[in-house]
């Protein structure tokens, strides 16, 4: 060791791995090699199916918006002509209105359960997969290829355990909830417009349908968490019902701002507003669209307000006892409630099915389900960044600083729709002009009214540690408190 | 808000994801709020202390690796310590630079873990624990390549050091204290300034001087109070004499003041690394000592600062090979023994905070 052993870096250029398990991490290669040793021809085929794609959609847009063709049923940009056509043959047939009403009913069922079924299997591995990319991990990529397989191994691994009942628990209570907690989760789902022609449920109150369907699902967390004989179910059930319950309000006043803009409590009417005024609600409203997204994220428990499933806390929250595919439903519905948020959002504040005009050339129902899952990213990258809030603080963050401002919230944009509606103008100055005072009072009211119910200086702007000066014990460490 | 509810009892642990290992606490709790609790102990007792009478003080370095499992150099750096006081056994220079490096080595591993899981704990899904352990498995790595083990490295020996380390040890150690403070730093971003973090940490079981002298408190969660005691300063050991850092200590004594605290002690480690680094002279790396030692009868307290705090070793020997007693000073046990004062009153979430930062090692509370 005589010759100075540092002078050995400089050669680090050709250096082994320290470890035989750095040398295998080195080897096991990443997801771009993976990528780059998938077969040519399935490249090329791959390649061809998406330009086809794009060829044959393009030239349909092509042909529509021409004025050839009207957009009907082989218009495969919009199914909902295709289905409004469906029903008037079936209309037309003897069988009476009962048939077309069936057919189409079932139709659209299936539809939106397979889009549902299918994201709760892919939904999982998204997650995991970017979570780990945010983790500098490399997440599930062991079952088929990239680990794409994994949700289907968990679900299986799930259905094959056994269901324990816990002792004591009220049983019936404990068999419901998890099928009671996944029917408003695939309701919810009804109203929301896929393309301007296609909505499950056109119904015209869709905004009122949502606020309540979802909020049902606080029943079945209850009786989760009170049927199953557990302080640790009992404590998380209790956070989630005072939570919603709380959020609600929030919710529902940042959506009635909606309403007073648009005019209609009917889903498809709000994205229709947006897409004739080429306008985006969420840049008109930021502060109902932040007061939405952050309280849906305590609806539906993800961090920063997962407080009722808070792990390092109370272990899993209301689904503490249940196993097996019981403890499956209830993560299949949190993931299923992730795009539902995720969805409503780009419905009410980003435009919905529209974009800009884009919207003649993709299938518009391609561009909401893009959207929902940009908001579903949007929850996947908040988990992987932010601790979570404690429950007092999540509850005097929303009776303290959400539900005042947002009635103030209210009481503005009233005095703008008036403005709109009593002068009868429209258009993008008038409604940009909206925009930039909206964004001004939100910047100024939250940091102003933030400070009147008392956020302080400490909390914005941290002090750190200091060096002792010198070693000493309750006398120096008293010395150093009395002279900073 | 007074509420009529009657006080239930809550059972945290012994598994649970946040007492980190098998430890158990039973909460008595109004809603919330926790009214009272008691600690209990001795789930992964394995009476160490017995054993060690049966056997040779250089057969009992293992037994420090499996104590605080997370900071095992300390371990071991401390009964050596203490046996060659006892022993009167002289450590070559080199050695004693080594053991100072591996020490700082392990007092950054065992911060980042302690710091990664207090803000797991406080709810972001592990993020900042998977980051702190990017730079925990490189320094694990540097203790492989040594001496073959990660966590249980065994590694001291009464007299010096087991093993040389190889000589690709010394470029991966340069790079690694070349890159620690720019990591040390992004840490420092994701977390100091989270308004989140700090609403959860602020204010949160403060502990303050005095009762932080009455329990006896050592190492981050008394300097997080504000008492400025270090025993590399105070008492220095090998040659921490030499060594140019400083002690940061917490203004309140919060959570949030524990966690910085751990935080710039990082970066002070990075200080003495560096200069451990220049500094380390050639020579042997240890001195031969008889296979069975045999020390004069007599009694020795000897102590380190282990990431923990101060961890002694009290060893007394009856002039046979073997200590006659072997006890362990924990500081995982008696910086526990705050939490009471800290968790009665506050919400159960501050409880699984506190908890967190005070780092306590299972391993080594019951030993």
């Amino acid at each position: 060791m005589s010759d100075a052993p540092l002078q050995r870096s400089n050669d680090s250029a050709q250096r082994r791995p320290a470890t035989p398990m750095a040398q295998q991490i080195l080897d096991r290669g990443s997801l771009l090699d993976d990528a780059k040793a998938v077969p040519n021809g399935l490249k090329a085929a791959g390649a061809v199916l998406g330009l086809g794609f794009l060829a044959v959609n393009a030239a349909i847009a092509f042909i529509v918006i021409d004025g050839r063709l009207d957009g009907e049923w082989y218009d495969f940009r919009d199914l909902g002509n295709a289905i409004a056509r469906l029903r008037a043959e079936l209309d037309d047939t003897s069988a009476g209105p009962w048939l077309s009403y069936w057919v189409t009913g079932v139709i659209g069922a299936v539809g939106i359960l397979s889009f549902l079924g299918g994201f709760l299997l892919i939904g999982s591995w998204i997650e995991r997969r970017l979570l780990a990319r945010f983790q500098i991990r490399m997440g599930p990529n062991r079952v088929g290829p990239f680990g794409l397989l994994q949700p289907l191994a968990d679900a299986l691994k799930l259905m094959q355990k056994e269901v324990l009942i816990p002792l004591g628990a009220d049983r019936m209570l404990f068999y419901l909830p998890p099928i009671l907690v996944f029917i408003p989760a695939m309701l919810a789902w009804g109203p929301v417009p896929w393309a301007p022609n296609m909505s499950y449920l056109d119904l015209n109150v869709g905004l009122l349908y949502v606020i309540s369907i979802t909020s049902l699902s606080v029943l079945a967390i209850w009786m989760a968490g009170w049927a199953s004989n557990n302080h640790y179910a009992l404590l998380g059930s209790m956070r989630t019902v005072a939570m919603m319950v709380s959020y609600e309000i929030p919710i529902s006043l940042s959506l009635l701002v909606v309403v007073l803009l648009t005019g209609s409590l009917n889903l498809g009417d709000i994205v229709a507003w947006q897409a004739d005024h080429n306008i985006w609600l969420g840049a008109l409203l930021p502060f109902a669209m932040f007061t939405f997204f952050f309280s849906s994220t305590a609806e539906i428990n993800r961090t920063p307000n997962d407080i009722a499933e808070a792990e390092s806390e109370i272990v899993a929250g209301f689904h503490t006892e249940y196993s097996g595919m019981k403890a499956g439903l209830f993560l299949a519905v949190e993931l299923g409630n992730a795009l539902l948020v995720g969805a409503l959002l780009a419905t009410f504040f980003l435009g919905g099915y529209s974009m800009f005009g884009l919207e003649e050339w993709i299938p518009p129902y391609l561009i909401l389900a893009a959207k929902a899952t940009a908001g579903y990213f949007a929850f996947i990258w908040l988990r992987a960044t932010l601790p979570r809030f404690r429950i007092d603080q999540l509850m005097s963050f929303a009776w303290k600083y959400l539900i005042p401002l947002s009635i103030a919230n209210v009481l503005v944009v009233a005095i703008e729709a008036s403005i709109a509606a009593r002068w009868d103008v429209e258009g993008i100055f008038i409604y940009g002009s909206f925009a930039i005072v909206n964004l001004g009072i939100t910047a100024f009211a939250v940091r102003s009214w933030a400070k009147v119910v008392g956020y302080t200086p400490d909390l914005e702007r941290p002090v750190g540690t200091r060096i002792a000066p010198r070693i000493g014990g309750l006398k120096e460490a008293k010395r150093i408190q009395a002279g900073a | 808000m007074t509420t009529s509810a009657e006080p239930y009892v809550l059972n945290i642990g012994p598994q649970h994801p946040s007492t980190h290992g098998v430890f158990r606490i039973r909460v008595v709790m109004d809603g919330e709020r926790i009214q009272d609790l008691d600690m209990i102990v001795g789930y992964l007792h394995r009476s160490m202390e017995k054993l060690a009478e049966e056997r040779t003080y250089t057969q009992n370095i293992p037994f420090t690796d499996r104590a605080d499992y997370l900071a095992a150099m300390s371990g071991n750096l401390g009964l050596c310590l203490a046996a060659e006081r006892l022993a009167d056994v002289e450590v070559p220079e080199r050695a004693s630079y080594l053991r100072v490096i591996f020490a700082e080595l392990q007092r950054i591993a065992s911060h980042a873990m302690a710091n990664g899981t207090l803000v797991s704990d406080a709810g972001a899904w592990q993020t900042p624990l998977l980051y702190m352990f990017r730079e925990r498995e490189k320094i694990l790595d540097l203790f492989e390549m040594t001496c073959g083990a990660r966590l249980t490295t065994n590694y001291m020996r009464i007299g010096g050091v087991a093993f040389e380390p190889p000589d690709e040890f010394w470029p991966a150690l340069q790079e690694l204290v070349d890159e620690l403070p720019e990591r040390i730093s992004e840490y420092e971003e994701l977390l100091t300034q989270n308004e989140i973090f700090v609403a959860r940490t602020r204010g949160v079981g403060i502990i303050t001087p005095e009762d932080a002298i009455n329990g006896s408190l050592v190492g981050p969660a008394l300097r997080g109070s504000g008492v400025p005691w270090d025993l590399r300063k105070a008492e220095p050991y090998c040659v921490y004499d030499r060594m140019d850092f400083d002690v940061p200590i917490g203004r309140t004594g919060d959570v949030y003041d524990r966690f910085m605290v751990r935080l710039a002690e990082t970066r002070e480690s990075v200080k003495i690394l560096r200069q451990a680094i220049a500094g380390i002279p050639d020579g042997p790396h240890k001195t031969d000592i008889p296979l069975a030692l045999r020390p004069e009868p007599g009694e020795v307290y000897g102590r380190v600062e282990g990431p923990r705090g101060e961890l002694g070793f009290y060893l007394v020997s009856d002039g046979g090979p073997a200590p006659y007693r072997f006890h362990i000073r924990a500081p995982s046990l008696i910086n526990l023994s705050l939490l009471r004062e800290m968790a009665r009153g506050a919400a159960l979430s501050d409880a699984v905070v506190a908890l967190g930062s005070i780092d306590i090692v299972v391993g080594e509370i019951d030993r």
